[in-house]
């Protein structure tokens, strides 16, 4: 029979490409975190289906601490980043010229510069100031001030996108209908910038949960965050626990994301604007 | 101010400029009485839009004073203003629902009781908004999604939002701009009948002609940041002030004409008696509807005609005449074949008589060192020597008078004058002395009146011309050096 091309083909390499980097790699994590070595006189010597690293996730000191830290560090930075990167979109959104797209610009070139080497430079910079290390305090505000430098433009440009959106006529609407400048922006802007601030808290919150770079450079290697928990897991061949973590960080970002609606109709999700994936 | 109970709002010398060479509306005078249906008509730009929202509040004028009921409220913000507007695009706020979009106003409310200021209650909000939504048709919409509405209940539920707070005027941006023609009509319609009911003033804008006709009781016919003529329907249409009120509202046929007597008027080359007033010897436009021409036997016409083009448009026909050089339109129920020749009968009543708006171009300008004359935006050749009778140029290019006394012109301001058929245009950007846009072409039998704008400083070209351009070409302007007529700014100051 004759080979018939057909733009399905096309989706071929996307489909090997697929299955090999993603779907053969979480099959391996999920495979790992439910199972354990059987050792037999210090040699490994077969592997066994177990809930150990399940347990040992909920009950093992370390973790939960770990854990509950991670998601303090997430919950402040994304807080810190809202409150600054709201005004900042909106002034950047409002004023409406075009110079603005130099401004936004100055926002978004440090994303360029590369992580290690900002993240690098900041550490001297508070080493310099002289609170680096200088307390637990320190160690978390640095940690806290490093993901927020870091994660800023991430929440930013959702934000701007979506408030740019935002046609001026509702807000003329809700004034003509009697709303001062206050009411109208709690009534109107901000519910309808409610999917830039969804897209930008899924963009921080998760990512600075696990951003150990930045909690062992500026936390002085006392602030750790299950990030660093699950490199050191994999550096000391403790495969089986560390695959259990990334599965539940996993199991969090999918949670998290379907919650805040992330699996919408595609079409849904961009007429809203603010989706920036 | 007499009348001032009956007057609602009155705009005193209004003007909106948003930068120094953008002015959308122009020291505009106008006074709306209470309870009128007031439309702004005009073509796009023209400062309607801008006017309108200057009532609102969302614009704020840069010079003179809106009064409401007497007070002046030119700087007041939006929401404190007895005012609500229907948006051009409805506006309605897509996270709320029906319900809450119509109430969104009602909650926001203060009402007076027992001396304190208080928040309506639920039940007087439901009340109310009930009532609204059966006005405009949409009972049992509460719950309903607004992005889930068609075009049409969307319009509705805009308009209930805006009169649920009872305001005293109620403003319409061109509200039925995205409907289609049959749901148009409709709304048009029961948008009269909202106003015969409430009773509250609307001021309405749009650039359909025809919506203006049937729904308002007072047109403002606007242009160019200024208004060319207030009156009702009938008088705009019957008795248009200029070639551009005209022009816009309905067919005509536009003729360049003089005065020749006592109520005597001469164009297409024949002498018309006529109803206006004008001095003898006045060039004026005469504007005659094409409903009004009157088909007759070549031998009865006053004027006679061969038949170019016939056009069947379902009530009747649009037939077009050529009169000498002169194109005549005709609507007619009676159908004539192309070729036919025909007379035409114009009675006092049809011939409508205006003040020519323009007859010559004037500038202020400079004589460059070069002997040129920069006006208008651009650079022409003139004659110099026309500044002192008898002079003429040395080899040197100075300038000699009559008593042989020798003047460097460079520098020295003009007033320049250009007539209406000196000049022309040319698709060559850099063979006349200046550039613009064609701004405006209108037809007049014979030839076309023509107004080009250049581009920086939006200096107006106005001049005649019998070949075709389109709105928009960019054209460079020809002035033959023979035709610039110059004369001194200040004849007192003389250079040495």
């Amino acid at each position: 029979m004759k080979f018939h091309f057909s733009r399905k083909q096309l989706c071929i390499p996307y489909a090997v490409f697929l299955v090999c980097f993603v779907l053969i790699p979480m099959f391996i994590i999920v495979f790992y975190a439910f199972t354990a070595p059987v050792m037999e006189n210090g040699v490994q010597v077969g592997i066994t289906f177990s809930f150990d690293n399940l347990v040992d996730l909920f009950t093992n000191p370390t973790k939960l601490l770990n854990m509950g830290r991670s998601i303090l560090i997430g919950l402040l930075t994304t807080v810190i980043c809202l409150l600054i990167a709201y005004p900042v979109a909106y002034i950047l959104a409002r004023s409406g010229i075009r110079r603005n797209a130099v401004l936004l610009l100055l926002f978004i070139v440090p994303m360029w510069v590369n992580f290690v080497l900002r993240v690098n430079a900041l550490k001297e910079l508070l080493s310099w100031i002289g609170i680096l290390g200088a307390s637990d305090f320190w160690n978390y505000f640095n940690t806290v001030l490093g993901m927020v430098y870091d994660f800023l433009p991430f929440m930013i440009l959702p934000l701007y996108t979506t408030l740019l959106k935002i046609d001026n006529s509702y807000v003329e609407a809700a004034k003509d209908l009697g709303a001062s400048a206050p009411v109208a922006f709690w009534k109107v802007t901000l519910p309808l910038s409610y999917p830039g601030i969804v897209s930008g808290i899924t963009m921080v919150f998760l990512p600075s949960m696990t951003n150990y770079v930045v909690s062992t450079l500026l936390g002085n290697g006392k602030v750790g965050i299950i990030g660093s928990l699950i490199e050191q897991s994999f550096l000391n061949s403790q495969w089986n626990a560390g695959s259990m973590m990334a599965l539940l960080l996993l199991v969090v970002m999918f949670v998290s994301t379907w919650l805040t609606g992330g699996f919408q109709n595609e079409d849904a999700a961009s007429s809203r604007g603010g989706n920036l994936w | 101010m007499e009348n001032t109970n009956d007057t609602i709002i009155e705009l005193i010398d209004v003007s909106r400029q948003f930068d120094e060479n953008t002015i959308a509306v122009d020291h505009v005078n106008l006074r709306i009485k209470k309870g009128e249906f007031v439309t702004f008509l005009g073509p796009s730009g023209c400062g309607k839009t801008t006017t309108l929202r200057m009532i609102a509040g969302f614009d704020l004028p840069t010079g003179g004073q809106i009064l409401l009921n007497g007070k002046d409220i030119s700087l007041l913000p939006p929401n404190k203003r007895p005012i609500n507007t229907v948006f051009q695009r409805y506006a309605l706020f897509p996270h709320l629902n029906v319900f809450e979009n119509v109430a969104f106003g009602l909650k926001l409310k203060r009402i007076p009781k027992e001396g304190k200021s208080v928040k309506l209650s639920k039940e007087e909000i439901s009340k109310k908004v009930r009532h609204a939504l059966e006005i405009v048709d949409l009972e049992g919409f509460e719950k309903r999604d607004v992005t889930t509405l068609s075009g049409g209940q969307q319009q509705r539920i805009a308009i209930a939002r805006a009169i649920v707070n009872e305001p005293e005027i109620l403003l319409l941006d061109e509200p039925l701009g995205a409907l289609d023609l049959k749901m148009r009509k409709e709304m048009q319609i029961e948008l009269k009948e909202m106003h015969r009911k409430l009773g509250i003033t609307f001021i309405y804008v749009t650039h359909d002609q025809e919506e203006a006709l049937t729904m308002s009781d007072t047109i403002v016919v606007m242009a160019d940041g200024t208004i060319q003529q207030i009156g009702t329907p009938v008088e705009i249409y019957n008795e248009p002030n200029n070639v551009f009120v005209a022009d816009f509202i309905g067919e005509s046929n536009i003729f360049s004409g003089a005065m020749v007597g006592k109520l005597k008027v001469k164009f297409c080359g024949k002498e018309f008696a006529c109803l206006d007033d004008f001095e003898t010897g006045q060039l004026v436009d005469i504007v005659v509807r094409p409903e009004d021409v009157k088909m007759v036997s070549p031998e009865e016409g006053q004027l006679k005609g061969k038949i170019i083009s016939v056009v069947f448009k379902g009530v009747h026909y649009e037939i077009t005449a050529l009169c000498g050089k002169n194109e005549i339109v005709i609507q007619s129920t009676q159908s004539k074949t192309v070729g036919e020749e025909i007379g035409m009968i114009l009675t006092p009543d049809d011939i409508h008589i205006m003040e020519k708006a323009f007859l010559t171009n004037k500038y202020d300008g400079y004589i460059t060192k070069k002997n040129t004359v920069c006006f208008g935006d651009g650079e022409f050749e003139c004659d110099v020597t026309q500044l002192y009778p008898g002079s003429h140029l040395d080899e040197e290019g100075y300038l000699i008078t009559k008593e042989g006394k020798k003047i460097d012109l460079t520098d020295v301001d003009v007033k320049v004058e250009v007539g209406l058929h000196d000049i022309s245009m040319s698709d060559n950007i850099d063979a006349g002395g200046a550039t613009g846009h064609i701004i405006s072409i209108i037809y007049k039998g014979d030839h076309y009146a023509y107004i080009v704008r250049t581009d920086e400083t939006e200096e107006d070209f106005v001049f005649d011309c019998e070949d075709l351009w389109n709105e928009n070409d960019h054209v460079s302007i020809l002035i033959p050096a023979d035709k610039i007529k110059l004369t001194l700014a200040r004849p007192e100051e003389e250079k040495e």
